[in-house]
């Protein structure tokens, strides 16, 4: 009887032994699958979820914008990817590293976006487990803007300048006399035609290498004018190789009417402007070639200009001519600095035409001009002194904030 | 008068206005404008090219018939224009027939590609490369201590030439850091190179608008050709 209550206390034993580990393994079972549930819960949504219409545009434009989700950089950290979707239609994907702000902007230009028709975004917040959740955005219709409103310092910028040269315009052809300092490369054209005159040998022009849609070009155009002007009255032969048609078309017109208003029509002939080639190197080796056999007493570089400047500028320097170089290229100007006698800076070039004329119209334009930079002066001073100040903390606002409220 | 002068200046008038105000309004059909000019300038200057063509034989050939000095080299001209122009209408070396005329000019193989790779580039990098030459002959003028001026130029070149390779700051080592010839050169080139670049790019703009105003207003019109 003993014996058998020992078997059976025993056998209980063990029986519990068996459902006392069944149960521990029934426990972190459990509680390997509550962490399994934190693991892979979905990723918290995108908040401040909103579309609307991208400002300063023609339209056909709308731009989403969202805060990340709460499981991006932080939380759990396991966000793969943000799907954005017009609709029903998925219209790209955003990476979390492909965005270094908080704030997400998406700016959907498709074609298909039409103005004045509603669309409805949202944004699914996509993990590393493949779990999503979505936001939802109200709709945003796109549509036209009749002013650019981050172009509004600009437009007052323009208004002013524009109401310095038309005012000192009027005030020069009212008969006020207006002083122009002397520039020292605008005095030599004259002196450089004579020389060449003296010697008996051609000017060589040359108005750039671009077409007549910079105002470069057209500016050295004027400047052929004035110059072609000269050759007509001192007789002297003239030799301008251009590198555009159009610009050949317009420079003979230019050169034409010099010539008649000099009254020397028969000294102009339609070759004295000719076509070389469009390649800017090419072009330098042509213009090369005419220096070298023609060797012209006088070199004008009036216009745009590139890396072919110092070809041009150095080998005039080397045939002993003078050279006047004018141009609003600032990567060419050291260049000419360099290998020209004189040089009209960047303003100087666009100023050329009012010195050269005297006609006060054009004179006038050139003290409102300087007005305009004097009132970009003055900002520049504002600007510095403001900004040293909100650095020392002396004032709370930068000169962005003051032009903003402006 | 009317013809020559004030249709141009009209003309010239309406498109520099509308090109003007599609700056500020982004509005259709204004936003196009741009596109358009362009698009029309394009359009001009492909049929003036016939005009320079023109001129550029007429040119070359009276060099040659009238024996002017070196008139080798205008044969050389003529002869390489008709040479591309005729590669370049004609689908000459290119083998598979499907290849439509115009897209041949950029097939490999084809004698206009040939001609563009192999003798018009290597001919354009010889006189680009003359470019350091000559910028070592002006450089040589231009550091010669004649004034002031150029005095200071060479000091300021000479800084900044040292202190952008490894000598420089080995020759300077010793100072500290703001006496360092990388730190001078540094400054030199990001404070009064960078002022006086940005002063000159404000007269530049300036001029720029003053300019495009007169020619807008008809102020200035001796770019038309007629006597203003």
């Amino acid at each position: 009887m003993k014996k058998k209550r020992l078997w059976l206390s025993a056998l209980t034993m063990l029986v519990l032994l068996f459902a006392g580990q069944a149960m521990a393994q029934d426990d972190a079972g459990g509680a390997q699958e509550a962490v399994q549930q934190v693991v892979d819960r979905p990723p918290a949504a995108v908040t401040a979820l909103a579309s609307d219409d991208a400002p300063n545009d023609a339209g056909k434009a709308l731009i989403v914008t969202f805060e990340r989700s709460a499981d991006d950089g932080e939380g759990e950290n396991d966000v793969a990817t943000y799907e954005i979707y017009r609709g029903d239609s998925l219209i790209t994907t955003i990476k979390p590293s492909d965005v270094l702000e908080r704030t997400i902007t998406y700016s959907d230009n498709s074609p298909l976006i039409e103005n004045g028709v509603v669309y409805k975004y949202r944004v699914v917040t996509v993990d590393s487990a493949g779990n999503r959740s979505e936001a939802r955005a109200d709709g945003a219709m796109a549509t036209g803007q009749w002013f650019h409103t981050g172009r509004v310092n600009m437009l007052i910028s323009v208004i002013l300048i524009s109401a310095f040269i038309l005012f000192f315009i009027r005030k020069a052809q009212s008969g006020a006399e207006i002083y122009l300092r002397p520039v020292a490369g605008l005095k030599a054209f004259d002196e450089a035609v004579g020389r060449a005159t003296e010697m008996g040998k051609p000017v060589l022009y040359v108005p750039g290498i671009m077409d007549l849609d910079q105002v470069e070009t057209v500016a050295g155009i004027i400047i052929l004018g004035y110059v072609s002007k000269m050759t007509a009255r001192y007789e002297t032969e003239l030799e301008v190789p251009v590198s555009r048609s159009l610009v050949m078309s317009n420079a003979r017109e230019v050169c034409k009417a010099s010539y008649l208003s000099e009254g020397r029509p028969e000294l102009f002939k339609d070759d004295m402007v000719h076509y070389l080639t469009d390649d800017q190197f090419a072009y330098a080796a042509g213009v090369d070639g005419i220096m070298l056999r023609k060797k012209p007493a006088a070199c004008f570089y009036q216009g745009k200009f590139y890396a072919e400047s110092l070809i041009l500028a150095e080998t005039g320097n080397s045939i002993g001519a003078i050279q006047i170089a004018g141009t609003a290229s600032p990567t060419q100007l050291p260049f000419f600095i360099t290998a020209c006698d004189y040089t009209l800076i960047g303003e100087e070039f666009f100023a050329a035409s009012a010195y050269l004329s005297q006609d006060p119209k054009l004179v006038g334009s050139l003290k409102g001009q300087d007005w305009g930079k004097a009132m970009i002066m003055l900002i520049i001073i504002v600007g510095t002194i403001v900004e040293t100040l909100n650095a020392l903390g002396i004032v709370p606002f930068t000169m962005i904030h003051l032009l903003e409220a402006g | 008068m009317f013809w020559k002068t004030q249709i141009p200046v009209f003309i010239v008038f309406v498109v520099g206005m509308l090109t003007l105000l599609q700056w500020f309004i982004p509005h259709a059909p204004l936003n196009q404008i741009q596109v358009h000019m362009t698009q029309w300038f394009d359009i001009i200057a492909v049929f003036a090219i016939v005009l320079g063509g023109l001129n550029l034989l007429k040119l070359q050939f009276a060099k040659i018939t009238s024996r002017q000095h070196d008139w080798q080299y205008a044969l050389v001209t003529i002869v390489g224009f008709f040479v591309m122009l005729i590669f370049g209408f004609t689908k000459m070396g290119v083998e598979d027939e499907a290849v439509r005329l115009g897209s041949h000019l950029q097939r490999e193989g084809s004698n206009f590609h040939w001609m563009f790779f192999n003798v018009f580039t290597p001919l354009s990098s010889t006189m680009f490369a003359l470019l350091a030459f000559f910028v070592a002959s002006a450089s040589y003028r231009a550091f010669r201590i004649r004034n002031a001026e150029a005095t200071l130029l060479l000091v300021a070149g000479i800084i900044l030439m040292l202190g952008r390779v490894p000598i420089g700051h080995i020759l300077t080592a010793w100072a500290p850091p703001y006496l360092q010839l990388p730190a001078i050169q540094e400054w030199i080139y990001s404070v009064p190179n960078l002022a006086g670049a940005r002063a000159i790019m404000i007269g530049i703009g300036l001029g720029m608008v003053a300019t495009s105003l007169r020619f807008i207003l008809g102020i200035e019109k001796s770019f038309l050709g007629g006597d203003e």
